[in-house]
C-alpha cells in the first residue's frame, strides 16, 4: 500500500485499472467519466504496455472487449448511461459466452440523452440483465473514491473467478468528487492464460471455440441451466453489504452508492434528535443482500429506501422484506441529489406523523 | 474538528481551485477530505461551486444540506447560500462584487473587498487566494505552511515562480479579516 493521495473518482478508477495489471481498455468518451480515458491515455501504455484505445463508438468498444476477453486478457471499459445502453447487446453476448470483463457505468440522469448530472436510474438495467436473454452481471456499487479503487480489483477477480461480466455501478458524483485514497501496488500483467482462451490451437488438444450461438434448443437450454447454476453459486458466495447502527434500530435507511452515504448523514442527524435509525448499504447489487433485509425486517418498524431515481432498488428490498415491515421510498430524479435534511424531513413526514 | 464549507462564484474565479487547495492541505495533515464540485455547464461561465469537507474523523456524506462556512464570490451565491449557513456559522463574501449583502443576525458575516484588492496587487487572478486567506483566518482548519506545501504540489513546476505572488495575496486576505 502506498501513501494516501487526494484523487478524483474517475482518475482513481483509471489508476486502479493500471495497477490491477489490466491488459486493455477500449472506450469512448462521455461526460461524466471522460477523465478515465484521458488519464489512461496519459499514463497507462508507458507504464505497463497496456492497450488504451478510443473506439469509434460504444458498440465497437464492447465488441473489442468481447474479443480480447476471449483471448483470456484482463480487460475493462467504462462509460455513462447512454453509452452503456449501446453496449447491452455486447454484454449479453459476453455473458452467454461466459467471458470475464469489467465495465464501469458512471451513471448520469436519463432517460434519453438526459443530463450529465449524477443519477442512479440505471439500477434496473445493471441488475436485471440489461440486454436480451436470461443473464446477470455481477454488480458492485462503490460509494467512495476508495471503493472505486478497491472494487476495480475485486471486480476483475470476481469476473475471472466466475467467468461473468462484472459492472461497477457508480454515479457522476463519485466519478467527479475527490477523496483520500490508498492505492495498491502495481501488479504484473498476466503471462499465462486460462485453458479456454482462444490464443491459437494447442498442438495436443482440440480447437477452442467461444460463441454465444447454439441453434439446437436442447443445447441452448443446457447453456442456460449452466448459467443459472453459476448465478446461484454467486448468490451463495458473493453477497456483500455494510450495516451501521442496526443493533438497536427501530427504523432502517437504505440506499446504495452515494445515496447510502447521504442516508448515513441523515441517520446521524436523526440519531441526534433521538430517533433510533440504522443503515443497510448493499455493496453488491447483484447478488442482492436479501438475508440482511429479511432478518432486520422482523425487528424494525419501517424501512426508508432512498435512491437517485424513481424507486428501483426498493423493489428488491420489498421482495426481501416479504411484507414483514413497512417499506417506503424517497428519491430525486434527473440529476438532482437529495440532501440529508430532505431525507430526514421525509422520514419524519412518512413514519412519525 | 470538522469544517463543512462551500466555495461558490462564477466559473473562472477559481472557486474550485480554492476548495481543492484546502483539500490537498487537509491530506498533507492526514485529515479526511471530500471535495465535491459542480461539473456541469456552469464550469464554462455560470455559477460554479464545490463543497469541501475537512475533518479529523470519517466523513459520512460529501453532500450536505447546511454549511459551517459559505464563501461567496458573486451575487447569486450570496442569494442562494446565505440561508444554508448553520446558526453561528460564517459567510465570507467579496464585497467588491456584491450589492445585496447578507443580513442574517445569527451568523458571522465577513465582507472582504477581494476583487478590489486583487486589482491593487495588479493581478485579478489572485482573487481566490485572497479569499482563501480570509477563509483560513476565520477557520484555521489547516496550518498556513501546509497551504504553501499544497501550492507546490498543485502548481506545475513552470508556475512555481508565481508562488510568492500567491502567498502575498493569501496574507493580504488574512489581514483583511483582522481589520
Amino acid at each position: 500500500m502506498g501513501k494516501k493521495k487526494l484523487m478524483k473518482g474517475n482518475e482513481a478508477l483509471a489508476e486502479a485499472m493500471i495497477r490491477a495489471g489490466c491488459d486493455a481498455y477500449f472506450g469512448y468518451p462521455i461526460t461524466p467519466q471522460s477523465e478515465v480515458i484521458e488519464y489512461l491515455s496519459r499514463e497507462a501504455t508507458n507504464r505497463t504496455g497496456m492497450v488504451v484505445l478510443q473506439a469509434e463508438s460504444e458498440v465497437a468498444a464492447i465488441n473489442m472487449i468481447y474479443g480480447s476477453a476471449a483471448c483470456g486478457r484482463r480487460v475493462m471499459t467504462t462509460s455513462s448511461s447512454p453509452g452503456i445502453s449501446l453496449m447491452q447487446e455486447g454484454l449479453s453476448y459476453i455473458a452467454a459466452a461466459e467471458l470475464p470483463c469489467l465495465v464501469a457505468n458512471i451513471n448520469r440522469g436519463g432517460p434519453g440523452l438526459g443530463t450529465i448530472q449524477p443519477s442512479q436510474g440505471d439500477y434496473f438495467q445493471a441488475t436485471k440483465g440489461g440486454g436480451h436473454g436470461d443473464y446477470h452481471l455481477i454488480v458492485l456499487a462503490p460509494s467512495s473514491v476508495q471503493e472505486m479503487v478497491d472494487y476495480t480489483l475485486l471486480g476483475f477477480e470476481l469476473s475471472e473467478k466466475y467467468r461473468c461480466p462484472t459492472m461497477l455501478l457508480a454515479d457522476g458524483a463519485i466519478g467527479q468528487m475527490m477523496e483520500k485514497v490508498e492505492l495498491y501496488d502495481q501488479m504484473p500483467r498476466k503471462t499465462e492464460f486460462p485453458d479456454w482462451a482462444t490464443t491459437g490451437k494447442p498442438k495436443n488438444s482440440d480447437r477452442r471455440i467461444i460463441t454465444s450461438l447454439f441453434i439446437q434448443p436442447e443445447k441452448m437450454e443446457q447453456i442456460n441451466l449452466g448459467l443459472q447454476r453459476k448465478y446461484r453459486e454467486i448468490e451463495k458466495n458473493e453477497v456483500r453489504f455494510q450495516t451501521i447502527n442496526t443493533d438497536d434500530a427501530e427504523y432502517i435507511f437504505t440506499g446504495f452508492g452515494l445515496g447510502a452515504r447521504i442516508c448515513t448523514k441523515a441517520m446521524e442527524s436523526g440519531r441526534a434528535k433521538g430517533y433510533k435509525i440504522g443503515v443497510i448499504r448493499p455493496q453488491t447489487l447483484y447478488p442482492f443482500p436479501v438475508d440482511i433485509y429479511s432478518e432486520l425486517s422482523k425487528k424494525v418498524k419501517g424501512i426508508l429506501d432512498v435512491e437517485m431515481n424513481a424507486g428501483q432498488m426498493v423493489d428488491d428490498v420489498r421482495l426481501a422484506v416479504k411484507g414483514n415491515t413497512r417499506v417506503e421510498f424517497y428519491g430525486r430524479m434527473g440529476g438532482i441529489i437529495p440532501t440529508p435534511d430532505e431525507i430526514l424531513e421525509n422520514f419524519e413526514k412518512i413514519f412519525l406523523k | 474538528m470538522t469544517q463543512e464549507a462551500i466555495f461558490s462564484g462564477f466559473g473562472g474565479q477559481g472557486v474550485l481551485t480554492m476548495g481543492m487547495l484546502l483539500g490537498y492541505a487537509g491530506i498533507i495533515e492526514d485529515k479526511e477530505v471530500t471535495w465535491m464540485p459542480s461539473y456541469g455547464p456552469e464550469m464554462r461561465g455560470g455559477t460554479a461551486n464545490c463543497i469541501t469537507i475537512i475533518s479529523d474523523t470519517y466523513i459520512s456524506s460529501p453532500i450536505i444540506s447546511t454549511f459551517d462556512t459559505v464563501m461567496a464570490l458573486n451575487q447569486p451565491s450570496v442569494d442562494k447560500f446565505e440561508e444554508k449557513v448553520k446558526k453561528g456559522g460564517n459567510i465570507i463574501y467579496d464585497s467588491t462584487n456584491i450589492l445585496t449583502v447578507p443580513t442574517r443576525k445569527d451568523i458571522n458575516i465577513y465582507a472582504v473587498p477581494g476583487s478590489e484588492t486583487a486589482v491593487r496587487l495588479k493581478n485579478s487572478k489572485v482573487l481566490n487566494m485572497i479569499m482563501l486567506g480570509s477563509f483560513l483566518k476565520v477557520n484555521p482548519i489547516v496550518k498556513i505552511e501546509t497551504i504553501w506545501k499544497a501550492l507546490e504540489q498543485v502548481l506545475p513546476e513552470r508556475y512555481h515562480n508565481l508562488i510568492p505572488l500567491n502567498q502575498e495575496a493569501f496574507n493580504t486576505g488574512m489581514e483583511l479579516i483582522a481589520k
